[in-house]
């Protein structure tokens, strides 16, 4: 090999050697042998027409999504599987639309049954881009050491180094990559103008410095790429999508008038998974609203597909691999 | 932060912070139980359902942006941003509160609360702002060769600034720490056009040169100040990646008295994998400059492997006698590896002199190597008697051999702005 083909592999190879060797044994324990489990949970009476929640009924409903993901009677023992009382628990929520932001009453609920489940309080973290998001998603700041922490990244800035994969290369905000040692991902249902959908893997570029790089191309493979860099792939067990009211048209922004009451929660820890059903579920509100599919308008997300691809491995796309279980 | 002490500007270091930096927690925050408030009446509650929505915007005009702005019980930005917040220059209004940003050639279309691509521009109810007005995070006074600007005042020193962000992505950015990340994660200073004109004059300094990221993006700051230097009789020049729009490009040749592009490789595929960008709107823009008549000046960062191929120098230099003349200067420059480039090597001089050697065989009267402090080619040579003109050494000028724009020894004109 000459040498100016040696540099140019290297140039290109670069991303893939600093990231491949640390993420072997994930792979391996995060790709599904045969199929992922996505919950979707949905309560009727859940909120009433002017969108007020029940949060005793949504506690509720959460817990039976948990159990029903890890096929237990006691919730408990569902979220025992995905943290352990030592652990630091970021909850990405998001607030990037004010009031379309993820339902207080949702965090509310994973917070208790976190703290059930022995999670110390101090140990939890709501967690946003900015402290100015999570205020007008109606979250107090709390940047205390004590209690349920709640700010934006802004408090802690980011990382000194890059992480990289392919297309992607970000620092990854200090709130993640030093304080967490897990996250909880909870989304919103929505559309989104420039990517299709906006679910579980693209809430994450509300880790790295330098989202705005990431929105071309129907953000195909950027939102892939992103959801690989190490501390969010290593850390994201789970995600709770906020379905409780959707929105099919106009997003990420809030519109009131594309939005609907789906009344449930999508739970998974594949996030490909989760966000292929929830795509499926916005494309049939927008076809039962005589709205042209993604496709058709081109925003077809094909990072879902990017995402399930062999060099990405972070879930399942198939449907015909997706158990997807509903619980009314 | 806000706050500018001009001894801070004795150096030439950027003065931003690690963005890495962990700031001491605050003590002075809300300690209830955070459960409660959770479940408490949200904002979500509010009941702002699709028919009371209608009821809120309906037959009051103008009160679709104001309304979001009271429900959401906040101002548009936080208070300590906002002064740093104008209504941007280049941008379309579409529905649904969308924006069409028209002030580079990537055009983005922006939702609500989302930012453009450079990341320093925010909509807002469709309304676009950008947000590093007076908000510049890096003051230094440089040599003028330091740009580099061979044909512009040689020896004299530019007031130089920048703000964060920028609208391409180099993947051998020298100045990332301040390029690619957006204004809230550098330390910045707040400085109004007028104080940036008065500051330039107590540095002594002749010129301001908006350098460093990318002028584009912070073009209404960049305008203002422009405006303010020139009542002060100070020049103006712009170090540029030339990715920007014909109009607002227009009005910038108009006021400016130099400009210096950063050709980053002719070549489409370099432009797309390594800039993230596009060649041929920066072509345009080169073309505009020489059509207005600005001086301009090219520099050419020679990559290894990935854009130092005979052919490519061949053209390139082909494309600028053909469509700029023979007369501006061209700057090879050594690249270091940096940011996201690291695993290529320095580039070998050999391969500088082998371009150089190639813009002068096409004829090209100012070809130059950069980045080799000492090496001969820093040098001007007149065009005619092939003698020096102006002797370099680094961003030192040692001589000066040019009298009212032409060479002393034989009076040919020596293109460019002298001052001698």
């Amino acid at each position: 090999m000459k040498r100016r083909e040696f540099i140019q592999t290297g140039f290109h190879m670069t991303g893939g050697i600093l990231l491949t060797s640390p993420l072997l044994p994930l792979i391996k324990n995060l790709v599904p042998a045969a199929k992922s489990k996505v919950i979707v949970v949905r309560d009727a009476q859940i909120q009433n027409e002017k969108y007020s929640v029940d949060s005793d009924r949504l506690s509720q409903l959460l817990d039976k999504g948990m159990q029903s993901l890890f096929n237990t009677d006691n919730p408990i023992q569902a979220w025992k599987k995905i943290v352990t009382a030592e652990e630091v628990v970021g909850l990405k929520v998001n607030c990037l639309s004010g009031h379309g932001s993820t339902h207080r009453e949702l965090v509310a609920a994973v917070c208790e049954s976190l703290q059930k489940s022995g999670v110390k309080s101090e140990n939890i973290i709501i967690w946003e881009r900015f402290s100015s998001d999570l205020e007008d998603g109606g979250f107090k700041i709390n940047q205390q050491a004590k209690g349920i922490r709640c700010f934006g990244n802004d408090h802690l800035g980011f990382s000194n180094d890059f992480e990289m994969y392919g297309s992607a290369a970000s620092l990854i905000c200090n709130t993640l990559q030093r304080l967490c040692d897990v996250v909880i991902n909870l989304p919103v249902l929505k559309d989104h103008g420039i990517a299709g959908i906006t679910m579980s893997m693209k809430n994450m570029y509300g880790a790295i410095h330098n989202p705005n790089k990431y929105h071309l191309n129907v953000g195909n493979p950027y939102i892939a790429d992103v959801f690989m860099l190490p501390s969010i792939r290593n850390k994201v067990r789970l995600t709770i999508c906020d379905a409780l009211v959707a929105q099919y048209e106009g997003g990420p922004s809030f519109m009131p008038h594309w939005r609907w009451a789906y009344n449930g929660l999508l739970i998974a820890t594949d996030p490909v998974a989760l966000d292929y059903s929830g795509w499926q579920i916005i494309e049939q509100e927008r076809k039962k609203r005589r709205f042209k599919s993604l496709k058709e308008v081109g925003r077809e997300p094909k990072y879902i597909y990017t995402a399930a691809d062999a060099e990405h491995h972070l879930g399942i796309c198939d449907p015909e691999k997706i158990e997807l279980v509903t619980v009314e | 932060m806000g706050t500018f002490y001009p001894k801070n500007l004795s150096g030439i270091k950027t003065e931003t912070v690690n963005i890495g930096e962990v700031q001491p927690e605050l003590m002075d925050t809300w300690p209830g139980d955070y459960v409660s408030f959770l479940k408490s009446t949200g904002i979500n509650n509010k009941n702002i359902d699709r028919r009371n929505f209608i009821k809120l915007t309906a037959g009051v005009g103008c009160t679709l942006a104001l309304s979001s702005r009271i429900l959401a019980g906040s101002k548009i930005f936080p208070e300590e941003t906002e002064k740093f917040v104008r209504e941007a220059r280049y941008y379309e209004k579409l529905d649904n509160k969308k924006i069409r940003c028209r002030l580079c050639p990537r055009q983005c279309v922006i939702d609500d609360r989302e930012r453009g691509y450079c990341g320093v521009r925010e909509n807002h109810d469709g309304t676009y702002y950008t947000l590093v007005y007076a908000r510049p995070c890096s003051l230094n006074a440089d040599p003028i060769e330091k740009k580099p600007f061979f044909h512009f005042y040689p020896g004299s020193a530019a007031f130089s600034l920048a703000t964060a962000g920028c609208n391409v992505n180099c993947k051998f950015c020298q100045n990332w720490e301040i390029s690619q990340v957006r204004p809230e994660e550098v330390r910045s200073y707040y400085l109004l056009p007028e104080e940036i004109a008065k500051l330039a004059g107590q540095y002594e300094c002749q010129t301001i040169a908006y350098t460093y990221s990318e002028p584009t993006i912070y073009y209404e700051y960049m305008m203002d100040c422009v405006q303010a230097c020139r009542q002060k009789k100070l020049k103006n020049v712009v170090v540029t990646a030339g990715y920007i729009a014909k109009e607002p490009l227009t009005e910038l040749c108009k006021v400016v008295d130099a400009i210096k592009v950063d050709l980053k490789a002719f070549s489409e595929k370099y432009y797309k994998e390594v800039v993230n960008g596009e060649l041929k709107p920066v072509l345009e823009s080169l073309i505009t400059m020489h059509q207005m008549g600005i001086w301009t000046e090219i520099v050419y960062l020679v990559v290894p492997t990935l854009n130092d191929s005979d052919k490519e120098f061949k053209e390139l230099c082909r494309w600028i006698r053909i469509n700029l003349g023979i007369d501006v200067p061209i700057h090879f420059t050594r690249f270091h590896p940096q940011y996201l480039l690291k695993n290529i090597p320095p580039t070998p001089v050999k391969t500088l002199e082998r371009a150089k050697e190639i813009a002068d065989a096409e004829g090209l009267h100012y070809a130059y190597i950069g980045n080799v402090p000492g090496h001969p080619s820093e040098n001007t040579h007149c065009p005619q008697c092939k003698k020096i003109v102006v002797r370099r050494s680094g961003f030192t000028v040692e001589q000066i051999n040019i009298k009212n724009g032409m060479c002393t020894y034989c009076n040919t004109n020596i293109a460019g702005m002298w001052g001698v």
